[in-house]
C-alpha cells in the first residue's frame, strides 16, 4: 500500500520529463515516492513491497552460494541490452558458475543528480524482465543519490544468492589433463556491441549483446552431466582472460583449435577493422564449460538441445603444462599463445 | 605500421566520404586518396581512409602462386 | 571475408611450407628481415615459423612507428596534455608506450589530462569542430601508409579554417629506416641480412621505386608482400629463390594493392603538406639523416610544434633496454636482460614491450611457449 498515495501536495512523479535529483536520495519522503512509483512499479513483489531493511526469505536445502558484481557500462542502453538487464543477468551467471540455482537478487543503485528518470524507468523494467526470464526475484533495493558530475549517470550492483545441490563439485582448480573444453556458443557478440556505440569507434552492425541469464542452460548441463569440473562465463577479458585463470587455479595448460571456435563472421570482421581479437572480447551470455573427456559429447550435444547453447562447441584440451599457458593451434597450421591481457584491450591500427 | 583490411565499398557519399561493408559491419571512410573507385569495388582501409583500389586480378594470380609453390622444387 | 580468408587457407599454407622447404639449400642458412610490424604481429600471430624450416631466421625489423618513437617525443605528448590544456587526440596504440619515468598517456589520463583515443584522424578534425573553444592537437605517428591520411586531415582544416586543430607530427619514412639498419655499403658491423620482406601497405603509397636503392647499392632482395600469412610465406620463397639464385630484385607479391608507382595522388598530397626533417631521433637507431617530416611552411598556422611551446626535461631511458639491438635485428627479445623480468607487457620498460607489434611484446604474447628456458614454478 502507497505511503504517499494521496498525501496533500504530493504529485506523482513526472517520468517522461523529471530527473532525478538530491531529494531522491535523502530517505524522506521523495525518495519514498520515487521507489514506489518506480520501482516498484516494475520490480514489485511481497517481499520487497515489505520494505523491511532486510528481506527474509527462505532458501530450499543445499549449500548456498553467494555473488555480487557491480554495474558500470557505457553506454547504458546498447544493441541487446542495457545495464538494468545486464546487472541481472550477470549476477544470475556469476551464481549458475558456481554450480548453484540462482534465487534472490537485491539491488543497489547509485544515480547521479539530473538522470532521466525516463531511462531510469527503461532500465528497471529490463530489470524485471529479466528476473522474470532468469526465475529469480528482487527482494531488496537501496538508492543513493550523488551531486551531478560525481557519477557516471547510473551504475547499479547486483547481489544473489543461490542453492547448490549436492553432488556438485564446480570449482576452476578442478580442470584436468585430458578434459575437454566446451562453449555454449559464439564469442564476442557483447563487446563488438557495445562498442559499436562508443563514440570514436562507430560502426554499423546487426550484432546484438548477448546478454542473457544462463542459469536454465547449467541446470540442464548439470542434470545430464553431474560431474563436470569448472563452468566459468567469459565476461572482461573474454574467453583467454576465463581460461587463462582457470589455467593458472587448476595448475594445467590448455589447447584450443581456432577452427572450432564459434565466432559470428561480423564480429570477425568488427575485429578485422579494429585490429582486436575476438578472444579477448567480452561476453555476457555464454559460458565455458570443462568436463572429462568421455562425457564431452554428451555434453555438447545436451548443450545444443538448449536454445542458449544451440551454437555450443567443443573448443579444446585440458592439458598437462607446468607454465599454464593457453595456447591456440592456427587454422593455419601453427601454434601461437593466448595470452592473459595486461590491461583492457585497445584497438591496434598497427 | 600497416593495420588495414579489404572492405568493399557500398555506397558513395559527396565530399570524399564512402561507406565500406566488411561481412555486415559498414563503416564510414574517406575515399580522398583514392581515385576512380566506385560502388561495388575493393579498397584497402587503414585508420579511416581507403589508400588503395584492390585488383581482383591480381588477387587471383597471386592464390594461383600460392596454390604453385608446392609444385615447383 | 573476401580477400582476407582466402590469403588464410591452411591447405595452401602447408603447400607453400612444402614449397620453402624444398627450395632452401640446406647447407646454408637464411635471415630476413620483415621491416613491417603488421608482418612481426602476423607472423607471431599465425605462428608462420612453426612452418618455416630451421635455416630459416626472421629478424623483426623496425617497422614499428610506436617502438620506434623515441621517449622525448613522447614526453612531448604527455606535457602538451598535462601543461597545455589541449584535447590530445591519439592513436590507441600510443597510449600506454612509456616515456621518461615510466609516465604514458594513459596514466596522464588517469591524472585528469584530457587524452582522446581516436581511430582516425578524421576523429579528432571532429572533435576539433565540436569544441570550438577547446585547442586540439592530434598527435601524428606513423610509416608513410599513415602520413597520407594526416595530410588529407591538414588541407581540411586548413580549408574550413579550423583554428583550435593542430598536429603534432612524428611520421617517419620507410627506405631512410632501412638504409640505417643495413649501415653504410659494406659495413662489417652489421648483422647479415639477406633480404627483406617489404611493407604491405606503405608500398601501396610508396610504390616499388623506393627499394630499388637496396637491390642496387647492397645487392639485397627486396620482396614486397601483403599482409596476410599465404602472403609472408610466399614473399619469403621468392626470397629465398632470389638468395639461391644469386638475384637482388625488388619483387612484388602484393600486386593486387601495390603498383610500381604507388599511389600518386597520397605521394602528392604528403609533398604538398609536409617536408623532409635534415634528421629525427629514432629509437634504437640513434639519429638517422632525412627519415622524418614536419609540417610544411604553407600549413605552419597547424603545427603543434610552432603553436605551443613544450617544455620537457631531458628524456631517461633505461640503460638495460636493449629495445635498439631489437629493433635493428642485432638482439633477440630474449637476449635482453629486462625481457620477461621485469619487463612484460603489463609492465613495458621499452617500445618494444608496448606496442604488439614490437618484436618483444609479439614474441612474448604469440610465443613465449616456445621457449624452453621459461618454467612457471
Amino acid at each position: 500500500m502507497s505511503k504517499t498515495k494521496g498525501l496533500h501536495g504530493v504529485r506523482p512523479i513526472d517520468v517522461e520529463r523529471g530527473q532525478v535529483d538530491l531529494s531522491h536520495g535523502a530517505g524522506g519522503r521523495a525518495m519514498t515516492q520515487l521507489i514506489e512509483e518506480l520501482f516498484f512499479d516494475a520490480l514489485g513483489n511481497e517481499v520487497l513491497n515489505r520494505e523491511h531493511d532486510a528481506a527474509l526469505v527462505e532458501l530450499p536445502p543445499g549449500r548456498v552460494v553467494m555473488s555480487t558484481d557491480s554495474f558500470v557500462i557505457s553506454p547504458i542502453f546498447f544493441p541487446g541490452g542495457d545495464i538494468g538487464s545486464l546487472s541481472v543477468h550477470g549476477t544470475v551467471n556469476d551464481l549458475a558458475m558456481g554450480g548453484g540455482v540462482p534465487k534472490y537478487l537485491t539491488v543497489g543503485f547509485i544515480l547521479e543528480e539530473g538522470f532521466p528518470l525516463k531511462d531510469l524507468k527503461r532500465i528497471v523494467g529490463s530489470m524485471a524482465k529479466a528476473a522474470q526470464d532468469a526465475g529469480v526475484t528482487i527482494v531488496s533495493g537501496d538508492t543513493k543519490v550523488v551531486e551531478r558530475g560525481k557519477g557516471d549517470g547510473i551504475f547499479i550492483n547486483t547481489a544473489g544468492v543461490g542453492v547448490v545441490s549436492d553432488g556438485v563439485v564446480i570449482g576452476g582448480h578442478l580442470a584436468r589433463p585430458g578434459d575437454k573444453v566446451l562453449v555454449s556458443g559464439t564469442l564476442g557478440d557483447h563487446g563488438v556491441a557495445v562498442m559499436s556505440k562508443r563514440e570514436n569507434l562507430s560502426f554499423t552492425t546487426e550484432i546484438l549483446s548477448d546478454a542473457q541469464s544462463l542459469n536454465g542452460l547449467t541446470t540442464a548441463m548439470l542434470e545430464s552431466v553431474p560431474g563436470i569440473r569448472v563452468l566459468r562465463d567469459p565476461t572482461r577479458g573474454g574467453l583467454s582472460a576465463a581460461l587463462n585463470e582457470i589455467a593458472q587455479q587448476s595448475g594445467v595448460g590448455v589447447a584450443l583449435d581456432e577452427a572450432q571456435l564459434p565466432i559470428r563472421p561480423e564480429v570477425k570482421s568488427a575485429c578485422e577493422l579494429l585490429g582486436l581479437d575476438p578472444l579477448n572480447v567480452a561476453n555476457e551470455g555464454k559460458l565455458v564449460a570443462i568436463c572429462a573427456a568421455e562425457d564431452a559429447e554428451k555434453l555438447l550435444a545436451v548443450m545444443r538441445e538448449h536454445p542458449k547453447g544451440k551454437d555450443a562447441a567443443i573448443v579444446g584440451d585440458v592439458i598437462d603444462d607446468p607454465r599454464h599457458f593457453v595456447h591456440l593451434r592456427t587454422g593455419f597450421g601453427g601454434k601461437r599463445l593466448v595470452d592473459w591481457l595486461a590491461g583492457e584491450q585497445l584497438p591496434r591500427i598497427c | 605500421m600497416c593495420l588495414a583490411v579489404p572492405a568493399r565499398i557500398v555506397k558513395m557519399y559527396e565530399g570524399g566520404m564512402a561507406d565500406v561493408e566488411l561481412e555486415g559491419v559498414i563503416k564510414d571512410v574517406s575515399v580522398e586518396l583514392v581515385d576512380d573507385v566506385t560502388v561495388g569495388d575493393y579498397v584497402i582501409v587503414h585508420v579511416g581512409y581507403a589508400l588503395a583500389k584492390l585488383d581482383p586480378e591480381e588477387a587471383e594470380r597471386t592464390l594461383a602462386l600460392f596454390a604453385q609453390a608446392g609444385a615447383t622444387a | 571475408m573476401k580477400y582476407i580468408e582466402e590469403f588464410r587457407d591452411p591447405e595452401l599454407a602447408q603447400n607453400l611450407a612444402k614449397g620453402i622447404a624444398e627450395a632452401v639449400d640446406p647447407g646454408r642458412d637464411y635471415a630476413f628481415m620483415e621491416f613491417c610490424g603488421g608482418h612481426t604481429h602476423a607472423i607471431a600471430r599465425y605462428g608462420v615459423e612453426d612452418l618455416l624450416p630451421d635455416n630459416i631466421r626472421m629478424i623483426h625489423g623496425p617497422g614499428c612507428p610506436v617502438c620506434v618513437l623515441p621517449v622525448a617525443r613522447v614526453d612531448k605528448a604527455i606535457a602538451l596534455a598535462t601543461d597545455h590544456d589541449v584535447i590530445l587526440c591519439t592513436y590507441a596504440d600510443l597510449m600506454r608506450v612509456p616515456g621518461s619515468k615510466f609516465d604514458s598517456l594513459i596514466k596522464a589520463r588517469s591524472r585528469g589530462a584530457d587524452i582522446r583515443m581516436v581511430y582516425s584522424v578524421t576523429d579528432a578534425l571532429k572533435i576539433a569542430e565540436g569544441n570550438p573553444d577547446r585547442q586540439v592537437v592530434f598527435f601524428a605517428i606513423g610509416f608513410e601508409t599513415t602520413t597520407p591520411p594526416t595530410a588529407v586531415a591538414l588541407r581540411i582544416a586548413k580549408a574550413k579554417g579550423l583554428k583550435n586543430f593542430s598536429v603534432h607530427c612524428n611520421h617517419v619514412l620507410t627506405p631512410a629506416a632501412m638504409r640505417a639498419i643495413l649501415g653504410a655499403p659494406g659495413d662489417p658491423t652489421r648483422i647479415t641480412i639477406d633480404g627483406f620482406v617489404g611493407p604491405s601497405h606503405v608500398s601501396a603509397v610508396i610504390g616499388m621505386q623506393p627499394y630499388h636503392e637496396f637491390t642496387e647499392d647492397y645487392a639485397k632482395p627486396v620482396v614486397i608482400a601483403g599482409f596476410e600469412p599465404l602472403d609472408v610465406m610466399q614473399a619469403i620463397l621468392q626470397l629465398v629463390q632470389q638468395v639461391n639464385d644469386g638475384r637482388a630484385d625488388v619483387e612484388n607479391e602484393y600486386a593486387r594493392a601495390v603498383t610500381e608507382e604507388g599511389n600518386a595522388k597520397a605521394i602528392a598530397l604528403m609533398d604538398e603538406v609536409f617536408d623532409l626533417r635534415d634528421s629525427f631521433e629514432w629509437r634504437g637507431l640513434g639519429s638517422v639523416p632525412h627519415s622524418a617530416l614536419k609540417i610544411a611552411p604553407d600549413y605552419a598556422g597547424f603545427d603543434a610544434e610552432l603553436r605551443f611551446d613544450v617544455q620537457t626535461p631531458a628524456p631517461r631511458e633505461n640503460k638495460a633496454c636493449a629495445c635498439g639491438d631489437v629493433l635493428r635485428g642485432e638482439k633477440t627479445p630474449e637476449q635482453c636482460k629486462l625481457y620477461g623480468d621485469p619487463c612484460t607487457p603489463e609492465n613495458p620498460l621499452g617500445a618494444c614491450m608496448v606496442s604488439s607489434e614490437g618484436a618483444c611484446a609479439a614474441q612474448w604474447t604469440y610465443g613465449r611457449f616456445r621457449q624452453q628456458d621459461l618454467v612457471a614454478e
